[in-house]
């Protein structure tokens, strides 16, 4: 809740969004109004019914599921067994702690290095600015692709435990430096000098001056880093696809709710004895399971949006 | 003697108000001497210190692999390495440009990319401007947190979702089977998955993707509208005549950067779903190199195809920032002239 604790004098260059309507802007028709509010429903619509619908089928008894024939719209016969179950140890329950401590672990090391690595950035006539700058900025237009990154990555982590093929690799994100970069220059920068001239060194400036002052842009940056280690899927597919004991839940979730494999663990053999795909309220709670955590944090960062994606899209 | 924030000289006695402190240049910007290079770092050591982590790891994982870029021009052997493979000269290459499979994906990344670009493109225009127009702030931030959403969830995660919604046990084909109608196949059907990928792009990014426009359309100059109604013009003259010139800067740097990346279609959306409609609607250029690279191991291949992409890339958004200020936009960058 830290995040919103600062307030920053709003910036008078930019006008405050306007709430009324203008006295020289003429009054919308019937018709008009009610075009847009329709299309704006159905706008939100098209995001909020996919996601009612796999919670609510999450949260049916297989009754239900039965009555509706697959996803059920209507909610009827709620159950929470398919939590539960999930949760009550093996595939999932492992999965959701490897993908949370991934994802803990991964951000706060992106973060370190990224805020560091912007603080060290941020004095524009300091020895090796513009050589190191340039060092970072042309990995963004030039890559080594596909195939010699994996090369370079199979052949760093052989023999080591392969999480860390997840986290390194990705681990800098040159765009997400940039935006920390840009907003210390601009917004901190009075502060630092001020700071300094108070005596206190770069690491005391760092911790005690510009990190209280730039709880916005971290938590956006904290959440850019979060989503990445969260989502990850390719990774696991290249670097240890075979290895079920060690996936997180996204590659669970691809691979038996998506791909339909059976579950190890859950019970479902057809009459013919061959295992089938787990039942659909089960596969419906690993989907949410998988957006819980971005849905909880987001609600805390997402006012800060305009100001972490403009600084990077607008000023570079 | 120890400083106090009163030895500090005020603003009006500081011979360079608001300059940084560590400046080595003078007030009539020449460089001031005695300064070496010595001295400067020893001072800066500490910046310099806290930039090492993350460059440690930008050479390890951007520059190794692009000094890997050799493996195109190699038999690249696991056990060898980049350093004591043979080099194959441009046998990768020949062998790419007569594989039909590489041309099928080509083509397919090609269509894609016009495909997104006409039906994507113009999505998040309409809908800043859209959302622009409503006038109550409250519901305004209510749709905005609500179609920023899917751009943090997972391809995975969004395919089930369109499996569930449009698959053949999703819900619209239970719609179609209760109410007597055949089901229609949308996930598993290669003739229209051009389609489903960019609907399936338009749901996950095009909400997040009017932060840029709606930024635009707030640095408009409010007086302009007024102007123009105060002249007569209507609602949609003024969207004509007024948004839409200021957001054109905008508009231009994104088609440019669309350009520029037209043989970057996407590619997990790929990967997932290539076993559900099969390769010859779903192999791209990327899905290319990870197929006949890794999955196949033919490393070799597999880097030639990635090279190809990238001097293609290149010379794409080359072309494309010329094209940007032909129409006087900035673009990209602007050389010096």
């Amino acid at each position: 809740m830290t995040a919103t604790s600062f307030t920053r004098p709003r910036p008078s260059a930019r006008p405050r969004p306007r709430t009324g309507r203008p006295v020289w802007e003429e009054k919308p028709g019937v018709l008009g109004q009610l075009g847009k509010g329709l299309s704006l429903t159905v706008v939100v619509l098209l995001v909020v019914f996919p996601l009612w619908c796999v919670v609510i089928t999450s949260f049916s008894t297989q009754g239900s599921i039965n009555i509706a024939g697959g996803i059920v719209v209507v909610p009827h016969g709620l159950t929470l067994g398919a939590y539960s179950e999930m949760l009550s140890g093996g595939v999932v329950t492992r999965a959701m702690i490897i993908g949370l401590v991934l994802t803990a672990a991964g951000t706060l090391f992106s973060m370190a290095v990224s805020v560091t690595c912007a603080y060290g950035l941020s004095r524009q006539r300091s020895f090796g600015h513009r050589t190191i700058l340039m060092t970072f900025i042309v990995t963004m237009f030039f890559g080594g692709g596909l195939i010699p990154t994996f090369i370079v990555v199979a052949d760093i982590f052989s023999g080591y435990d392969q999480y860390w093929a997840l986290v390194l690799p990705g681990a800098v994100s040159v765009f997400n430096i940039l935006i920390i970069r840009a907003f210390y220059m601009n917004t901190a920068r009075d502060l630092i000098d001020a700071a300094r001239i108070d005596g206190a060194g770069d690491w005391r400036i760092l911790g005690s001056v510009v990190l209280p002052t730039s709880k916005a842009v971290s938590a956006v940056m904290a959440l850019f880093y979060g989503v990445g280690y969260w989502n990850s899927w390719f990774n696991v597919a290249l670097y240890m696809p075979t290895d079920s004991s060690k996936w997180p839940i996204q590659y669970v979730l691809y691979e038996y709710v998506n791909q339909g494999a059976a579950m190890p663990g859950v019970a479902a053999h057809d009459i013919a004895g061959h295992s089938q795909p787990a039942p659909l309220s089960l596969q419906m709670a690993v989907v949410v399971l998988t957006l819980v955590p971005i849905v909880i944090v987001y609600p805390f960062v997402q006012k800060h949006f305009a100001k972490g994606a403009l600084t990077g899209a607008i000023k570079g | 003697m120890t400083i106090t924030r009163n030895d500090v000289p005020g603003p009006g006695t500081s011979p360079v108000p608001g300059r940084d402190a560590r400046d080595e240049r003078g007030q009539d910007g020449k460089k001031r001497a005695g300064i070496g290079w010595r001295v400067r770092l020893r001072r800066d050591r500490t910046l310099i210190f806290m930039t090492v982590p993350a460059l440690l790891l930008v050479l390890a994982f951007n520059y190794l692999p692009m000094f890997g870029t050799v493996t195109a021009f190699q038999y690249y052997d696991y056990i060898a390495g980049f350093f004591h493979s043979p080099w194959a000269g441009l046998d990768n290459f020949r062998q790419l440009f007569v594989d039909p499979a590489f041309w099928q994906a080509f083509e397919n990344t090609l269509v894609l990319s016009f495909v997104q670009l006409v039906l994507y493109f113009p999505v998040p225009i309409a809908l800043a401007i859209m959302l622009n127009s409503v006038l109550s702030s409250k519901v305004r931030s209510f749709v905005q947190a609500v179609v920023y959403l899917p751009h943090f969830f997972s391809w995975v995660l969004v395919i089930t979702l369109f499996q569930e919604m449009l698959g053949g046990a999703g819900v619209f084909n239970h719609f179609l089977t209760t109410h007597g109608m055949n089901t229609w196949g949308i996930m598993t059907d290669p003739g229209t998955f051009k389609y489903l990928v960019t609907a399936q792009a338009v749901w996950k990014e095009a909400g997040w993707g009017i932060i840029v426009f709606l930024a635009a359309i707030a640095a408009i100059d409010p007086t302009l509208y007024e102007a123009a109604a105060a002249d007569g013009a209507g609602r949609w003259r003024r969207m004509w005549h007024i948004t839409l010139p200021g957001m054109r800067g905008v508009i231009v740097l994104l088609l440019v950067l669309r350009l520029g990346s037209a043989l970057s279609v996407g590619f997990e959306q790929f990967i997932i779903q290539r076993y559900a409609v099969g390769s010859n609607a779903a192999e791209v250029l990327d899905t290319y190199s990870y197929y006949y690279g890794v999955v196949a191991n033919n490393f070799g291949l597999g880097a030639a195809a990635g090279l190809f992409k990238a001097v293609v890339s290149l010379v794409l958004i080359l072309a494309a920032n010329k094209l940007a200020h032909y129409f006087g936009e900035d673009g990209l960058y602007r050389g010096k002239s």
